[in-house]
């Protein structure tokens, strides 16, 4: 956690920089007869938020936060493990989804989870993976009148044929 | 008088079927979202606004509001059978629900909490619907300086009544108000914090995708981290006689502590950000302080089940006055039922009585009748919640995680959101272990569009003269209160060394 803690201060302060930079491409100053310029309220709060990073900093030092004190890890084998596999699970679930549908990157992800992480069974996995999506298909597209992105063009006939119950 | 008649406009309005419906499904999902430990109606309003976009905005507001109104009634139920808060509202309800189911009455406990949220959410109905027509005919002379000088008593609250880390929580308003200002300066129309210039942040980061990203994501994965063993339900046998015995136990038992919550609730739901948990906590804490025999209390007394579950309804109520009325939210979950408010393309504030009156007063009305459906569908099913709590985190959070995903691209329609919302999602996660509160964030990024344009007007109309914020008779002392909150816990360490230096001199 104490590792953490002061790399996470590092970067957001990093980000606060950054963000005062970007702020000064317009005007960070007070303008007469126009008022404050268009960049000065992100560059002063970026600025508040360089200041408390540096406090955090100061505290970490100090030992005075909870995380500067605490000498476990932040994240033990089971927290990587989360991460990896829930976190990579989501980064699989958003990539496919230019891919083979945000319909078909559901059902993968779904499958998944509910087989692989939750060890549940074929019935429970088969037919929440592909009822949901069909559910969320009719919900959005049918009644919402949302389109959600088709992936590449050879789930074509597929959806073709969804449409065709639709309209 | 008149009130009287637009209250019964209202709850006309509300009773229109398809309103009825929105209500008792609104309490149901909310029920289950209480009850579910990880999943609080904060969630549940961020994942599920998006799919509101199907029904008029006065029945989408409806359907959110019963979520939040269920979910309070809804966190009492895992509190009970399972020892562990369904949300950070229903905290205090553990320290003698559980007590209580443990020793084999968990009827009684459960009972109390249901009654005591009805009393509780009457009381603030009746006070929301006295008050709220007042304060917006007040809150119509606001001008820019007023409205900033409300903001920043907002975000003071958060630092001075927050009690999280002060610099942790600054950081947290400031980054939701720069991710807030993202996109374009609305006064030039220039393109503005273009970050990493990539096109994608030239539309600006919508909140719903900060709020799903953070509450749909991020604290999912904090959850599913957290709760690693596996959790025990006691079970609670219910049958009628035995309901219509527990109420008047626990009325009898309980009645003090919910009338300390109902009011005590209300007034705490009003402060901008502080919301149900700190009002609930702080009821327990006075019914526990007038008791008679205080040491009851945590043993398994219902006062102690009664004055939380009050509380919180009555909070939740109490919160939505400054957003309606002001236009400032109460609560992390008013500030997405707001940023819903803008995307329906309403605008919050007290104009909004003249303007919408159907769309406030079915609002209102709506209040009343999700109060007696909530209180009937949670004594109804309660066995059948408990049943529900049984269902695998393993199965709940792919669930969500697809709602979210789902939501999140139907609510702008761009992957690149999707993408963002991931981002702030694992983001948000190493925040909150690390203590880095993001309630104040996901405020900020609500209230920055409104906050921004309000400072430049002031300080436009002064000519650059800040002390306007100082002089005017309203902006004045909303002004200082937000000054002395914030320097509080300043005054507070200054003291804590003081005293220390001199216990050690003596």
């Amino acid at each position: 956690m104490r590792l953490a803690e002061i790399v996470t201060a590092g970067v957001l302060a990093l980000l606060s920089i950054y963000m005062m930079y970007k702020s000064t491409e317009l005007d960070v100053g007070y303008i007469t007869g126009e008022g404050p310029g268009g960049g000065a309220w992100p560059f002063w709060l970026s600025a508040i938020m360089l200041i408390c990073t540096g406090i955090i900093a100061f505290n970490w030092w100090r030992r005075t936060s909870p995380p500067s004190q605490s000498d476990e890890v932040l994240l033990d084998g089971y927290g990587k493990r989360t991460i990896v596999l829930v976190g990579g699970g989501l980064l699989g679930f958003i990539a496919l989804v230019d891919i083979i549908s945000m319909y078909g990157a559901m059902a993968v992800f779904l499958f998944y989870y509910l087989r692989f992480l939750g060890r549940h069974s074929w019935t429970l996995t088969l037919s929440l993976s592909l009822l949901l999506p069909m559910v969320f298909f009719f919900f959005f597209e049918g009644l919402m009148r949302i389109t959600m992105p088709k992936g590449l063009s050879f789930t074509e006939p597929f959806y073709n044929y969804l449409y065709s119950i639709i309209y | 008088m008149e009130i009287l008649g637009l209250l019964s406009d209202g709850v006309m309005v509300s009773l229109m079927p398809i309103n009825v419906m929105l209500i008792l499904l609104g309490v149901t999902l909310g029920l289950f979202i209480g009850a579910m430990p990880g999943l609080g109606s904060v969630n549940g309003v961020a994942i599920l606004l998006p799919i509101t976009f199907l029904v008029p905005p006065n029945s989408a507001i409806i359907f959110l509001a019963a979520i939040y109104y269920g979910a309070m009634y809804g966190g009492a139920i895992s509190s009970i059978t399972l020892g562990i808060p369904g949300a950070s509202t229903a905290v205090a309800t553990t320290f003698d629900g559980r007590p209580l189911a443990m020793s084999g009455r968990a009827s009684l406990a459960l009972v109390t909490a249901a009654l005591a949220s009805f009393i509780g959410g009457t009381i603030s109905n009746v006070l929301f619907t006295v008050f709220a027509p007042l304060l917006a005919t007040v809150a119509l002379i606001f001008g820019p300086p007023e409205i900033f000088a409300l903001m920043l008593l907002a975000f003071a609250t958060f630092v001075g009544l927050g009690g999280d880390d002060i610099p942790k929580t600054i950081l947290s308003i400031c980054l939701g108000l720069v991710f807030a200002a993202i996109g374009f300066d609305e006064i030039s129309g220039a393109p503005r914090l273009v970050l990493f210039d990539i096109n994608g942040f030239m539309k600006g980061i919508s909140f719903l995708v900060l709020a799903i990203g953070v509450y749909g994501i991020g604290e999912m994965i904090w959850t599913i981290e957290n709760t690693r063993g596996e959790v025990t339900t006691t079970e609670a046998k219910m049958s009628l006689k035995g309901i219509v015995r527990d109420s008047k136990e626990g009325m009898r038992r309980g009645w003090k502590g919910t009338m300390i919550g109902s009011f005590l609730g209300f007034f705490v739901g009003i402060l901008p950000a502080a919301g149900a948990t700190p009002g609930s906590l702080m009821s327990y804490g006075v019914a526990k302080m007038v008791a008679k025999n205080p040491k009851e209390f945590g043993k398994g007394h219902p006062g102690g089940v009664a004055a939380p579950e009050a509380a919180n309804n009555a909070a939740s109520t109490g919160s939505m006055l400054p957003m309606l009325t002001l236009g400032i939210p109460g609560s992390p979950t008013t500030a997405i039922l707001l940023g819903g408010m803008v995307i329906w393309g309403l605008t919050p504030g007290p104009r909004l009585f003249t303007d919408q009156p159907d769309f406030v007063w079915g609002l209102i009305g709506s209040f009343y009748i999700s109060n007696v459906f909530a209180l009937l569908v949670n004594l109804a099913f309660i066995p059948l919640f408990i049943w529900m709590l049984r269902m695998p985190f393993t199965v709940l959070a792919p669930l969500i995680f697809v709602l979210s995903v789902v939501g999140g691209y139907a609510a702008t329609q761009d992957m690149f959101d999707v993408w963002l919302m991931l981002i702030f999602g694992l983001g948000a996660f190493f925040l909150r272990k690390l203590d880095y509160p993001l309630a104040p964030a996901v405020l900020a990024i609500v209230l920055g569009p409104i906050a921004e344009p309000t400072l430049r007007q002031s300080l436009l109309l002064s000519s650059g003269d800040a002390t306007v914020f100082l002089t005017r008779p309203i902006a004045g002392p909303i002004t200082i209160i937000a000054l002395i909150l914030i320097l509080l816990p300043l005054f507070k360490a200054i003291m804590t060394k003081l005293r220390g230096t001199r216990t050690n001199e003596a």
